[in-house]
C-alpha cells in the first residue's frame, strides 16, 4: 500500500495542538434542518479535521445519518427540505447557488451501508465516473486507475483476474471493498462512510476497519457507525449525536474514557440507545 | 315451442324446483334438529338440497345442448333451432325430462338428510365443483379460439375438392408478394366459361404483412422515444405532484376507443398529411397513407410505453441513483448509463408488447388506411394491414366457405401466433427481470 | 488529473448543457403527448357541438287528398318549401293520414325538420343546395320561419338516410343490452374463476397453465375474439347475427380475462391475517371467502368491473366481424334481434361519404368520451373513497 504521509505520528497531546492550528477540512456551523417541518438537526457545530478519522456515534434517529448527507448534499434529492447555516470544504461554502453540485459530490466521496455496485463488470464500476469526468484517457490510463483503487481497497489480490465480472457477482465484503475503490476512484478528498460494515460479516468487517486506517493517510474520513466498539478501533476524533443534537465532540481516546457530558457517559455504557 | 322459449321454461323450472328444494329442506332440517344434535344449520342443508334440485336440470340441459350442437349442419343451418323446430314434441319432451331429473335429485338430496348430515361440507363440495368449473371456461375459451381459427384456416389451405375451391400452399400464401381473391371468386362460382383463361387466384400475403410492418414501425418509432422520454422525466424529474397530476393525463390518452382515433386519423390527420406532402412538391399523396395510420397508432401506444416503461425504471433500485450521483454524476448521465441499462429488460419487453398492440390494432386502420394489397417502401402511398383484411373479408356477403372469407382465418392465425409469441416473451423478461431485483 | 483545470471546467460545462438537454426531452415528450390530447379533444369539439343544434322551418302542412297519396306527399307543402322541409317529415303524412282520417282536408303550421343542406348551409358548411333554394332560405331567415333548435331527434331518433333525421337512440340501446349481457357472461364466472384461483387452487401445474392462460388471453387482439364470435357464437351456436346476444357474448368473453385479473387483484390485497382470523373461529373455506375476504375485496371488484365495462363500450373490432354494423331503422325488441352499438355507429357514419354525418360522427363521439369519463372517474372515485390500507 501506498503511504502518504512522511512525518512521524506524533503523540495524542501535540497531535491535538496540531489539528487546532491547521484549518478543518469541513466546518459544519449552526446548521439546522429541516424534513419538511421536523426539525432533524439543531444547532450543528462541528470541525472535521483533515485527514483523520471521525466517527459519528448515536442511538437510532439521532441525526448522525442526516448530518452525513448534508455534507455532500445527498439530502438534496429529498423533496423538501432545508438547510440553515453553514457548510464548508476547505472554507468554501459548499451550498453556495454558484457551486455545482455534481462538483461537491466529486470531491465528497459516500460508500453506503448496503454495498451497491453497479450492474456492470468491475472494471466498468471503477471506471464508470472518471471516465464521466474526463479524468482518464485511453487504456493504458485506465488500467492503471483500476489496479491503483482495488490496490488501495484492498481488492487487487484476490479480483486481478477477473476484471471483466459483474460486480454483482462478488461477495458482500468484496463489493463493499469495490464500492470503496469506485469512490476513491475519482480522487476525492473527503470519504463519508455511513454505516458501511452493518451488513457485512465479521471477517469483512474486520478488513475494512484496516483499510480506513490507511485510506486516511489520503483522505479526510467521516464514519457514521453503529458500532461503538468500531469507533474506538477506527477513529481519532469521535462526535456523540443525540435527538438532533451535537452532544460532545472529543478526541476518541478522551470521548470513551472521560466524557465531559453525562449524556455521553450514559451512552457509551449502555444505559441507552 | 322455440328455442328461447324452451330454455326459459327449463330456467324457470329449475329456479321453481330450486326454491321448493329449499323449503323441504330446511323443513326438514329443522325436523330433524328437534330430535338431535345437527352438524349443519337448517339453511345450509335448504341450500344443499336447493342446489341439487336446479343444478341437475341446468347440468344435464347444458350438456344435453351442447352435444347437440355437434350434429351434422347442413350449410344456412342455425345449430340447434333446426332440431327444436323439427319436431314439435322433442323439446317438451326433453324439458319434461330435465324436470323430472330435478325432481329425482331434490327427492335424493332430501332422503340425506338426519341430524348428523354434513349439509354443509357437501354443500361446499358443490360450491367448490362449481368454482372449479368456471376456471376451466377460461381454458375452454382458448381452445375455442385455437380450435376456430385453426380448423377454418386448414381448411382454407387444404382447399374443398367438392366445391371447386382449391387449396393455397402455406409457402405461398407466407412468401408470395401479389394478393388478388378476386380470380378466387370467379372460380367459386365455377368456370363454366370453358377454355376462358383467368388469372389464378393468389393469396401471397407479403404485401398485407408489409402494410402491418411499415404502419407499425412508423408508431413505434412516434411512440417509443416519446414514451421513455415521459416516463424518465415522470420518474426521475417531476415532483410529486405535477407526476399526480400527468399521469393520468397520459391514462386519458389510453381511454379513448380506437374508432375514435380512426375518425381522428381520417378527418383531421389524413388532410393535414396530404396538405403538407403536397405543398412540399410530392404528388399523388394518398389520402389513405399510411403515414397517417402510423402517427395516430403512435399517439394511441404512447401511454403503453410510458406506463410500462415508467413501472421498470421506478422498479430499479434506489440504491443504484445514489451510488451514481454521490460519484458526482448528473441526473441525465445517471439515468442514462445506470438505470436505463439496468431496466433495459423492461424496456424492452414494453417495446415488445407495443409491438403486439400495434399490429393486433383494428380500427385505426380499417377506417385510414386501405383495402390495397400494396408492397411499396413508400408511406405516403397506401396499403393494408392484416387486421383490415380480415375485417374485409367477413363483412361483406361472401358466402361462409368462400376461398376469400375463408383466408381471413388464415390471416387471423398468423395474427394470433405473432401476438403470443411477443406477449409470451415480453412477460419471460419481465419475470426475469423482476426477479433479479428481489421483487 | 490526465487533465487540467480549464478542460475540467469545460466539461463540466458541457455535462451540464447535456443535463438540461436531457430534461428538456423529458419535458417536450410530456409536451407532445399533452399537444396531442388538447388538439384532439379541440378538435373533435369542434367538429362535434354544431350538431347539438338543428335547423327547423316553420311551414304549413296541408292534409289533403294529394298529400295523402303515397307519392305525392311533397305537396303538402308550397313548392318553395318542397326542397326546403325534410322529406323524412313529408313521407310520413299518408300513413299519418291513414290512421288519422279526421286530418283530411285541415292544414297546420308547425315547425318541423328541414334537409341537412339547409342545415349545413346555415352552418356555414358545405352544401349542395342551388342560389335559388339559398336566397329562399336567406328570405325565411330573415322573417324568422327557419332557426336552429336544439337537435332532439339526434337523441330520439334511430339511424337514417337522410343525415337530418339521423340519431344514436339505436346505437344507446343497442349498447345498454351489449353491456348488460356482456357483464351477466364475464362477471359470475369471472369471479367464480378468481375466487377458485385465488382461494381454493392448490399451487400445482394445473393451476400454472390456468393463469399462464387468462394472462395470454387478456392480451390477445380484440379482432381474434371476433373470429371467435363468428365461427362459434354465430355459427356452432347458431346466434342470430348483428344480434345484441351474439355481441355480448363475444364481449363477455373477451372481457372475462380482464375481470379475473382485476378481481385476483382485489382478492389478493386482502391481508391474510383476515383468513387466519375467520378460521380461527371455526368458518369453514368457503365461509371464510363468502363472508369475509368477498366482501372487503367489493370495491376493489367494483372498481375493475366499471373499468371494464367502459373498455367494452368502446369495442368495435370483434363486433363489426360479429355483425353489429348492418344499418338498423329500429330499436331492436329483443336480444335475438339485429342492432348496433355507439362504436360501430361512429364507425358506419364516418365512412359514409355524406358530409352532413362527419358533425352527427363527432357528437357521438362525444357522447361516448362523455359515457366512458362518467364511468372511469366514478371508478376512480370508488377507489379513492374504498381504498384501506392495511
Amino acid at each position: 500500500m501506498v503511504t502518504t504521509s512522511t512525518d512521524p505520528k506524533p503523540d495524542a497531546k501535540s497531535e491535538a495542538e496540531a489539528s487546532e492550528q491547521a484549518p478543518p477540512k469541513i466546518h459544519i456551523g449552526d446548521v439546522d434542518f429541516y424534513y419538511g417541518d421536523f426539525h432533524a438537526l439543531k444547532g450543528m457545530n462541528l470541525d472535521v479535521p483533515a485527514r483523520e478519522v471521525t466517527a459519528f456515534i448515536g442511538p437510532s434517529g439521532c441525526g448522525k445519518s442526516t448530518l452525513l448527507r448534508c455534507i455532500n448534499r445527498m439530502n438534496d434529492l429529498v423533496p423538501g427540505i432545508r438547510l440553515e447555516g453553514r457548510v464548508h470544504l476547505d472554507g468554501e461554502d459548499l451550498y453556495d447557488p454558484k457551486i455545482d453540485v455534481v462538483e461537491v459530490r466529486r470531491k465528497i466521496g459516500m460508500v453506503f451501508q448496503k454495498p451497491n455496485p453497479f450492474p456492470k463488470s468491475i472494471y466498468d464500476n471503477i471506471l464508470y465516473a472518471p471516465r464521466i469526468h474526463g479524468m482518464v484517457s485511453g487504456k493504458s490510463e485506465s488500467d492503471d486507475l483500476v489496479e491503483e483503487c482495488l490496490t488501495k481497497a484492498g481488492l487487487w489480490g484476490e479480483v486481478k483476474d477477473r476484471l471483466q465480472l459483474p460486480g454483482t457477482a462478488l461477495s458482500g465484503g468484496q463489493q463493499q471493498r469495490l464500492c470503496i475503490a469506485r469512490t476513491i476512484a475519482v480522487k476525492p478528498e473527503v470519504l463519508l462512510m455511513d454505516e458501511p460494515c452493518s451488513a457485512l460479516d465479521p471477517i469483512a468487517t474486520a478488513k475494512i476497519e484496516d483499510l480506513i486506517s490507511e485510506l486516511k493517510q489520503e483522505f479526510t474520513v467521516v464514519i457514521v457507525t453503529h458500532n461503538m466498539q468500531q469507533a474506538t478501533r477506527v477513529s481519532d476524533h469521535t462526535a456523540f449525536f443525540y435527538l438532533g443534537e451535537l452532544v460532545e465532540f472529543n478526541e476518541t481516546a478522551y470521548l470513551f474514557t472521560k466524557p465531559d457530558n453525562k449524556q455521553t457517559e450514559d451512552y457509551i455504557s449502555g444505559r441507552f440507545g | 315451442m322455440t328455442l328461447t322459449f324452451t330454455i326459459a321454461i327449463v330456467l324457470v323450472g329449475s329456479a321453481l324446483l330450486g326454491l321448493i328444494g329449499y323449503l323441504l329442506g330446511f323443513r326438514r332440517a329443522k325436523a330433524a334438529g328437534a330430535k338431535g344434535r345437527l352438524h349443519s344449520q337448517p339453511p345450509q342443508h335448504g341450500g344443499y338440497v336447493a342446489s341439487l334440485a336446479a343444478g341437475v336440470p341446468l347440468l344435464v340441459g347444458s350438456i344435453f345442448g351442447v352435444i347437440l350442437l355437434f350434429r351434422p349442419k347442413s350449410e344456412f343451418s342455425a345449430g340447434a333451432d333446426d332440431v327444436v323446430e323439427a319436431s314439435s314434441a322433442f323439446p317438451m319432451v326433453s324439458t319434461i325430462v330435465l324436470l323430472v331429473l330435478g325432481v329425482i335429485a331434490m327427492i335424493w338430496g332430501l332422503r340425506r338428510i338426519t341430524s348428523d348430515f354434513r349439509a354443509r361440507t357437501a354443500g361446499e363440495k358443490i360450491i367448490r365443483g362449481t368454482l372449479v368449473g368456471s376456471a376451466f371456461l377460461s381454458i375452454a375459451t382458448t381452445v375455442g379460439i385455437v380450435a376456430s381459427i385453426l380448423f377454418q384456416a386448414i381448411s382454407f389451405f387444404r382447399g374443398d375438392e367438392a366445391a371447386g375451391r382449391p387449396g393455397v400452399g402455406v409457402w405461398d400464401f407466407l412468401s408470395g408478394t401479389i394478393w388478388s381473391p378476386e380470380a378466387a371468386f370467379l372460380q367459386s362460382q365455377g368456370s363454366a366459361r370453358a377454355g376462358e383463361s383467368f388469372a389464378e387466384p393468389l393469396f401471397g400475403a407479403v404485401p398485407i404483412f408489409a402494410g402491418t410492418f411499415m404502419i407499425t414501425t412508423i408508431a413505434l418509432l412516434l411512440a417509443v422515444p416519446i414514451g421513455i422520454f415521459a416516463a424518465i422525466y415522470l420518474s426521475e424529474y417531476a415532483s410529486d405532484r405535477v407526476r399526480k397530476t400527468l399521469k393520468p393525463l397520459l391514462e386519458l390518452l389510453a381511454g379513448i376507443p380506437t374508432v375514435v382515433y380512426g375518425f381522428f386519423a381520417v378527418v383531421t390527420v389524413a388532410p393535414l398529411v396530404v396538405a403538407f406532402f403536397e405543398t412540399l412538391g410530392f404528388e399523388a399523396v394518398s389520402y389513405q397513407n399510411a403515414l397517417t395510420c402510423g402517427l395516430v397508432m403512435g399517439i394511441m401506444i404512447i401511454p403503453l410505453v410510458s406506463s410500462l416503461s415508467d413501472d421498470v425504471i421506478r422498479a430499479v433500485p434506489n440504491a443504484l441513483r445514489e451510488g451514481s450521483l454521490a460519484l458526482g454524476t448528473t441526473r441525465a448521465e445517471t439515468v442514462s448509463r445506470v438505470i436505463l441499462p439496468a431496466a433495459l429488460p423492461g424496456i424492452v419487453s414494453a417495446v415488445l408488447l407495443a409491438i403486439s398492440r400495434a399490429i393486433g390494432e383494428t380500427m385505426i386502420v380499417v377506417m385510414a388506411a386501405s383495402l390495397r394489397a400494396n408492397l411499396t417502401a413508400n408511406p405516403l402511398e397506401d396499403m393494408t394491414t392484416v387486421t383490415v383484411r380480415i375485417v374485409s373479408a367477413l363483412v361483406g356477403d361472401k358466402s361462409f366457405d368462400s376461398a376469400e372469407t375463408l383466408s381471413a382465418f388464415a390471416l387471423g392465425l398468423v395474427l394470433f401466433l405473432l401476438t403470443l409469441i411477443l406477449n409470451v416473451a415480453a412477460t419471460m423478461i419481465i419475470r426475469n427481470f423482476r426477479r433479479k431485483y428481489a421483487l | 488529473m490526465a487533465q487540467t483545470q480549464e478542460q475540467y471546467r469545460a466539461r463540466l460545462g458541457r455535462r451540464k448543457i447535456q443535463e438540461k438537454l436531457f430534461r428538456a426531452c423529458g419535458i417536450g415528450a410530456l409536451a407532445l403527448a399533452s399537444m396531442f390530447l388538447i388538439y384532439f379533444f379541440v378538435t373533435i369539439i369542434q367538429r362535434g357541438y354544431p350538431a347539438f343544434t338543428q335547423a327547423y322551418v316553420q311551414a304549413e302542412l296541408t292534409y289533403n287528398k294529394k298529400s295523402s297519396s303515397k307519392f305525392g306527399y311533397r305537396n303538402a307543402v308550397d313548392k318553395e318549401l318542397q326542397k326546403i322541409v325534410s322529406r323524412g317529415v313529408l313521407r310520413t303524412i299518408p300513413l299519418q293520414m291513414k290512421h288519422n282520417p279526421e286530418m283530411m282536408d285541415t292544414s297546420e303550421t308547425k315547425w318541423v325538420l328541414a334537409t341537412a343542406d339547409v342545415d349545413q348551409y346555415l352552418k356555414g358548411k358545405h352544401d349542395q343546395l342551388t342560389d335559388a333554394e339559398k336566397s329562399t332560405v336567406d328570405r325565411l331567415v330573415e322573417e324568422g320561419l327557419i332557426e336552429r333548435k336544439f337537435n332532439v331527434p339526434f337523441f330520439t331518433n334511430a339511424d337514417s338516410k337522410l343525415p337530418e333525421m339521423a340519431g344514436i337512440r339505436v346505437a344507446i340501446t343497442g349498447t345498454v343490452m351489449v353491456l348488460l349481457i356482456t357483464m351477466a357472461v364475464a362477471l359470475p364466472i369471472g369471479i367464480m374463476t378468481s375466487i377458485y384461483l385465488e382461494e381454493f387452487a392448490p399451487d400445482n401445474k394445473l393451476t400454472q397453465v390456468i393463469e399462464v392462460n387468462i394472462n395470454n388471453l387478456a392480451a390477445i387482439p380484440s379482432i381474434i375474439f371476433g373470429l371467435l364470435g363468428l365461427s362459434i357464437v354465430i355459427n356452432f351456436l347458431g346466434v342470430p347475427r348483428s344480434s345484441a346476444l351474439a355481441a355480448g357474448l363475444t364481449l363477455g368473453l373477451m372481457m372475462l380475462p380482464v375481470i379475473i385479473i382485476a378481481t385476483r387483484a382485489a382478492l389478493r390485497s386482502v391481508p391474510d391475517s383476515i383468513r387466519e382470523a375467520a378460521y380461527g373461529v371455526g368458518a369453514s373455506p368457503w365461509q371464510v371467502v363468502a363472508h369475509h375476504v368477498l366482501p372487503l375485496s367489493l370495491p376493489g371488484i367494483m372498481t375493475g368491473t366499471i373499468i371494464s365495462m367502459a373498455r367494452a363500450m368502446g369495442e368495435t373490432a370483434p363486433l363489426l366481424i360479429v355483425g353489429l354494423m348492418a344499418y338498423v331503422s329500429q330499436p331492436p325488441g329483443s336480444i335475438l334481434e339485429g342492432t348496433t352499438v355507439l362504436p360501430a355507429q361512429i364507425y358506419m357514419w364516418t365512412t359514409d361519404s355524406e358530409r352532413a354525418y362527419i358533425e352527427r360522427t363527432a357528437a357521438a363521439i362525444l357522447i361516448l368520451l362523455v359515457i366512458l369519463l362518467i364511468l372511469n372517474a366514478g371508478a376512480i372515485w370508488l377507489r379513492n373513497r374504498t381504498e384501506r390500507q392495511w
